[in-house]
């Protein structure tokens, strides 16, 4: 028996999210008591698994580009030798991908957004967000195998140090029926779904040209940019940045929202980041109700303001 | 595994001069978004009074892009949904936007790996080239349907899908990943996860008056379920807890909020 967890990387290190699922993993196994093995692709830094519980990574190496498919075969070669009982990923956009495929494969029962540590190993059960994070459910799962998606920044990272081995992990059979063409990604960018920051504007900004200063707020906290629905179907921004019920969610540690309403819609989607700050010249916004910290003002004085100080308390705080 | 693969695709595309594509669009049926979320039976059941069922907004983009292939490609649209007598109205919907014929496996979608099966078992008997379903729908947020069809039909599969084109057995499709986009090949048959992007927004359908009085002598079929077995239970449900009330920094006292991100809230 053990507790499976599949680890992403960005350019050669491990996502935010990935360490986040090996200390779920970790709380997992504890409960089971049992080790927690690791799938990863191309890891050069196996001790930083260690240090969040992974008792053994197997490692693959591999040229092939992320195909859903190849990484869900993976996933159960590996759970097959491991004799996985569960398995978790992240939310990532890869893991939401591959999960179902999976789970099809595993005939396992698969549970994505969960928020909590199993609040039973038996039966299995797990919280996790539902209704665009309105509300919760209590899910179990009763199959042998059990998939769980994780909630970027619920669990949070949980540092226990364990002893580590790898093992090259050699693969039959990589192949997919999809052929990835092209990629399209911005290096320079962090993504809204690995930022822990995330600065977003709405039909406040009254058009695309006053873009400047929220990219310029982002760039000072290392943040991603978003923006609400009605500023992409404008095609001020790209549709990528649309954040809430119909586009991405947002889970992050501090969310701000400027010129934005705050619709059931938008705020649906963005609820369950931890702090929430608004900056709107209407007081009655009825994003004031779900917020931590808000400002009544108008955007184009309150932003550059705050970037101001934001610099300040930056090199201040270097 | 793969010269058998192109064989069986050989015999497809010899099929397919003689024959339009069949697209099969799965309709899941949920509250409007701006539903208030309440719950009945000591929170184990979800509140229904007074809510709106509307198609998920996912498969909307997906039904409108159907009608794409439908005017562009002449290609055939069906909708189906597994669930209860309800949600036949939000069938009915589909129809009018444009849809040739519509199912409902009668049974409460309550897994959604139960609700996959019944899928993939329509989708096998009709024999459809595509099937469009959306990333995932807003009650449950399962994310889970297209991506175990395609795994039980063996089928290519491409999720959070905002472009596809078809060119007889191919497909080319872009997909969003997390911080940009990705362009992939593949051939038919193929099941997409679709979203936001599939179709410009201004070019959502509308159901006209010509339309609705169509729809009602368009064929819906109710078939009753074969496997039903539920992998997942939800056992009950919570709300979050209300939030504490907002902290309003003055527009002049900047540092204030500064001082409350990084010693109170420790987010910057
Ligand atoms: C099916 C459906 C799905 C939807 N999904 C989403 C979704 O996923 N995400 C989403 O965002 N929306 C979604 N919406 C739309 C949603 O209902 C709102 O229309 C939208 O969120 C409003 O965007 P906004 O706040 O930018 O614009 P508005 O509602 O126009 O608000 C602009 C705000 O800016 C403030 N403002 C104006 N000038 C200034 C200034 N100088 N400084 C500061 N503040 C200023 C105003 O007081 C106002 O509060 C959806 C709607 C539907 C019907
Ligand atoms: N009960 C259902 N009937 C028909 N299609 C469904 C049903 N449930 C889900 N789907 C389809 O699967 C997609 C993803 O749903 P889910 O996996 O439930 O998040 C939806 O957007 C629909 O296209």
């Amino acid at each position: 028996m053990s507790v499976l967890v599949y680890i992403e990387s960005e350019n050669g290190t491990f996502k935010k999210s990935a360490l986040e699922v090996a200390s779920y993993g970790r709380c997992v196994a504890n409960s089971l008591n049992t080790s927690l093995c690791a799938l990863v692709f191309n890891s050069k830094d196996n001790a930083t698994l260690g240090a969040y519980g992974v008792n053994k990574v197997l490692n693959v190496e591999s040229t092939h580009p992320f195909t859903a498919e190849a990484h869900s075969n993976a996933l159960k070669q590996a759970v097959d030798k491991e004799q996985s009982t569960v398995v978790i990923l992240s939310n990532s956009a890869n893991s939401k991908y591959l999960a179902p495929l999976l789970a099809s494969d595993l005939k396992a029962g698969y549970v994505p957004n969960v928020v909590e540590a199993p609040s039973s190993t038996s039966p299995f059960v797990v919280k996790r967000s539902v209704f665009s994070n309105k509300a919760f459910c209590n899910t179990e799962i009763s199959t042998p195998i059990k998939i769980i998606g994780i909630s970027n920044n619920a669990f949070g990272l949980v540092e226990q140090v364990v002893d580590i081995t790898t093992e090259a992990f050699e693969l039959e059979n990589i192949s997919s029926k999809i052929r990835v063409e092209g990629v399209d990604k911005a290096t320079d960018k962090v993504s809204i779904a690995d930022a822990d920051i995330v600065v977003s504007a709405g039909r406040g900004l009254k058009g695309p040209e006053n873009w400047g200063m929220i990219e310029e707020l982002a760039d000072v906290l290392g943040a991603a940019t978003a923006c609400s629905k009605p500023v992409s179907d404008l095609g001020w921004r790209p549709h990528s940045e649309h954040v809430g019920q119909t586009g991405k969610p947002v889970a992050t540690n501090l969310y701000i929202a400027i010129g934005i309403s705050g619709a059931i819609q938008h705020l649906a989607g963005v609820n369950s980041s931890k702090t929430k700050v608004v900056i709107n010249t209407d007081p009655e916004a009825p994003f004031f109700k779900a917020a931590d910290y808000g400002i009544v003002g108008d955007a184009f004085e309150v932003v550059p303001k705050l970037i101001e100080k934001l610099r300040a308390f930056k090199t201040q705080n270097a | 595994m793969h010269s058998k693969f192109n064989f069986f695709l050989y015999f497809r595309g010899i099929d397919k001069t003689t024959q339009t594509m069949k697209i099969l669009v799965c309709i899941s049926h949920v509250p409007d978004t701006t539903s208030k979320i309440n719950f009945t039976n000591d929170n184990t059941g979800f509140d229904t009074t007074g809510v709106q069922f509307v198609i998920n907004p996912n498969d909307e983009f997906g039904l409108t892009r159907a009608m794409w292939f439908k005017e562009r490609q002449n290609a055939t649209v069906d909708v189906v949904n597994v669930g209860g007598p309800e949600t036949e109205p939000t069938l009915r919907k589909a129809l009018a936007i444009g849809a040739d014929a519509a199912i409902r496996v009668n049974t409460p979608a309550t897994d959604g790996f139960a609700v996959a099966q019944e899928l993939t078992k329509i989708a096998k008997e009709g024999d459809y080239d595509l099937i469009i379903a959306g990333r995932e729908s807003i009650d449950y947020n399962g994310g889970m349907v297209p991506g175990i069809i395609a795994s039980n039909l063996k089928a290519s599969f491409v999720n959070n899908c905002i472009q596809l084109d078809i060119e007889g057995d191919n497909a080319t499709a872009v997909r969003e990943i997390d911080g940009g986009k990705e362009t992939l090949n593949t051939t038919l048959p193929l099941v997409i996860g679709g979203q936001k992007g599939l179709v410009e927004e201004s070019d959502l359908k509308i159901p006209n008056m010509r339309g609705i009085m169509m729809a009602r002598k368009k064929p819906l079929t109710v078939l009753e379920p074969n496997e039903n077995q539920d992998f997942t239970t939800s056992i009950s449900f919570e709300k979050p807890e209300p939030k504490g009330a907002i902290k309003l920094v003055d527009a002049e006292n900047i540092d204030e909020l500064i001082n409350l991100l990084h010693n109170e809230a420790k987010v910057i």
